[in-house]
């Protein structure tokens, strides 16, 4: 039974982490609907995490539980407080239903910086599934306790957890524009650009670096790219007319974005420094919402020239567009999983504007939300949750549910109006 | 010694040189024109660069009474077209235009806030190219007009109903100057 013995962290991660934002808590989030059976889990209190101010297993444990497919137990003081150096005793955790169990402690370091180690275990296998130490400040708990959550999720789903990544979105407070960053459970809110016009359609380049956005600061919507570490700004199309909607190239060379500067508005190519405009479609309807499909093949657009917008796809490099929705006279926004497989959009049902999906090998069409007003879908990248807008009590609020529609989570902001949410990508 | 003499004595020139000046230059000249035939006043006109672009005080574009004040032209749902109780607004800006050919024109488009906001913005574009077509149409010059879309994003009214999306539907033409 305790032939198990625990070995001493089997590979130790030294992480440099990003300066982590003050953690200002604007966003809260709230679980408005359950899943499928969820993995109980048992994360015990770390020896010494008090030193760090905020709880660091509360986080990771709100970081698995929002992920719809765990459970935390509650556990009560134990005494002597387990590590991950103490015997497991497995008969004892599976008493209290745990499935899972993660152990750790918070040492001080001579430097002055703070070392946690963890460690999980399979309580049903009595098996060790690995540990990692990380050093961190006191700034870097938040971004220290994501890791962990991406490591346990990892190794009891077999795919890569979300928990590190960030999310983007727009709130409006009063005449105030702000596009703002956060984590992905909405805390550490930042904001990377203040402004007295709108801000919408931003979207995160592939390396999670930088945004591409529409900004009307110019009385007229410029698509910009943002650097986020420097805060430096580029206009990338500000051609005579209208520029809206950039989606980035899988590589991040270039943009798809829509000009009116011919007449109407068209889908044309242009590199991410703004030169090299090709134009991509040519129709006398409106084309739009351009998005590259994963593997830079496709790009699927928003298009009215079947007399109601509806979603259709081109070859990237230009070509002849093929229909891809055809139920319902309202189909816009497309945003494709991570996998390519599904495709993700906004549709006018019984009057209410919902977040369907399609089934790009089946054709079959599942609509997830419950909600009326749905707007801007956003996958997770690892495409198990889609983020997207809607408006609850006549106010923007971001919602999240899993792509099974089994899970559902609103998450809050204290004042102001939400909008425009973009998943960021895994950052490495 | 001989130092000082010179240096006076050219001292003395210039005082002389400097008496004598004055009585060069006449005050005979003007008794002359006096004399002669009456110089017709000639004032040039100043030729005003205004990189403002205000519209100075008095333009018919402010005057309340001028239709030209007026600015906005509505549109049904899902539609773009301009209807007909618009088309004297139309043709006063497009003779505006005609008669004032450095004047320029920016057509921001507007939509109800129901749907994608990116496809709204493809309506919007699509009202103010409209209004576009239509002064040109009427012998504004190209040049002269921008037509660009802010789509959802700059409603003039909030509320979640038809009476305000009727309001939201709406081109509005802006002289330079105004934006």
């Amino acid at each position: 039974m305790q032939a198990l013995l625990p070995r001493f962290c089997a590979f130790l991660g030294i992480v440099l982490l990003l300066a982590a934002p003050l953690a200002r808590a604007q966003l809260s989030i709230e679980i408005t609907g359950a899943g499928a059976p969820r993995m109980p889990i048992a994360i015990a209190a770390f020896p010494g995490e008090a030193a760090l101010g905020p709880g660091i297993t509360s986080i990771v444990r709100a970081d698995l539980e929002r992920s719809g497919l765990f459970r935390g137990l509650e556990i009560p003081p134990l005494a002597p407080a387990p590590t991950e150096v103490s015997n497991v005793n497995y008969a004892e955790w599976r008493s209290r239903l745990a499935d899972a169990l993660v152990l750790g402690s918070v040492a001080v370091r001579p430097d002055g910086r703070y070392e946690v180690r963890f460690r999980l275990y399979d309580v049903v296998k009595q098996a060790s599934l690995g540990g990692v130490a990380y050093t961190l400040s006191k700034e870097q708990v938040r971004a220290t306790a994501h890791r962990i959550a991406d490591f346990v999720y990892e190794k009891l789903t077999g795919e890569k957890g979300v928990f590190s990544t960030r999310i983007a979105y727009v709130v409006k407070r009063g005449n105030r524009f702000e596009l703002q960053i956060a984590d992905a459970d909405g805390a550490g809110e930042e904001a990377a650009l203040v402004s007295f016009e709108p801000i919408i359609s931003p979207a995160w380049s592939p390396d999670g670096r930088k945004l591409a956005y529409v900004s009307f600061e110019n009385k007229k919507p410029v698509v910009y790219v943002h650097s986020l570490l420097d805060g430096k700004r580029n206009v990338v199309a500000n051609f005579r007319g209208s520029n809206s909607a950039p989606a980035w190239s899988p590589d991040g060379s270039k943009l798809a974005v829509t000009l009116s500067r011919e007449g109407g508005s068209q889908i044309f190519l242009i590199n991410a420094d703004g030169s090299g405009l090709r134009r991509l479609t040519s129709s006398a309807a409106i084309d739009t919402e351009p998005r590259f499909s994963s593997d830079g093949q496709w790009i699927y657009f928003t298009s009215d020239r079947g007399g109601s917008p509806q979603i259709y796809r081109m070859p990237a490099a230009g070509g002849e567009p093929q229909r891809v929705t055809f139920e319902g006279s309202y189909n816009v926004t497309p945003r494709l999983s991570p996998d390519g497989k599904t495709l993700a959009y906004i549709t006018l049902n019984e009057g209410k504007f919902q977040v369907a999906l399609l089934d790009l090998s089946n054709r079959q069409v599942q609509i997830i939300t419950d909600s009326d007003r749905d707007e801007s879908p956003s996958f997770a990248p690892n495409g198990r949750m889609i983020l997207l807008a809607t408006v609850l009590g006549g106010r923007g609020v971001l919602s999240a549910v899993s792509s099974d529609g089994r899970v559902k989570q609103r998450l809050t902001v204290t004042a102001g109006d939400v909008r425009e949410p973009a998943w960021g990508p895994f950052i490495e | 010694m001989r130092a000082v003499i010179i240096a006076t004595l050219t001292a003395a020139a210039l005082v002389a040189g400097c008496a004598t000046t004055p009585e060069e230059q006449s005050p005979a000249k003007v008794e002359d024109r006096a004399a002669g035939k009456p110089a017709a006043v000639e004032t040039k006109p100043i030729a005003r660069v205004d990189l403002t672009g205000k519209p100075a005080a008095g333009s018919p574009l402010k005057d309340p009474n001028n239709i030209l004040s007026k600015r906005s032209i509505y549109y049904d749902y899902d539609k773009f077209e301009v209807k007909d109780e618009f088309r004297p607004l139309i043709e006063a800006h497009a003779k505006y235009l005609r008669e004032n050919p450095g004047a320029k024109m920016l057509i921001q488009g507007n939509a109800d806030e129901r749907g994608s906001r990116e496809y709204n913005v493809g309506l919007g574009q699509r009202r103010s190219d409209s209004v576009r077509r239509a002064l040109m149409l009427l012998g504004a010059k190209e040049n002269q007009i921008e037509s660009v879309s802010l789509g959802e994003e700059k409603p003039v009214c909030t509320e979640h109903a038809e009476d305000c999306w009727a309001k939201n539907r709406r081109g509005d033409m802006l002289y330079g100057g105004e934006y």
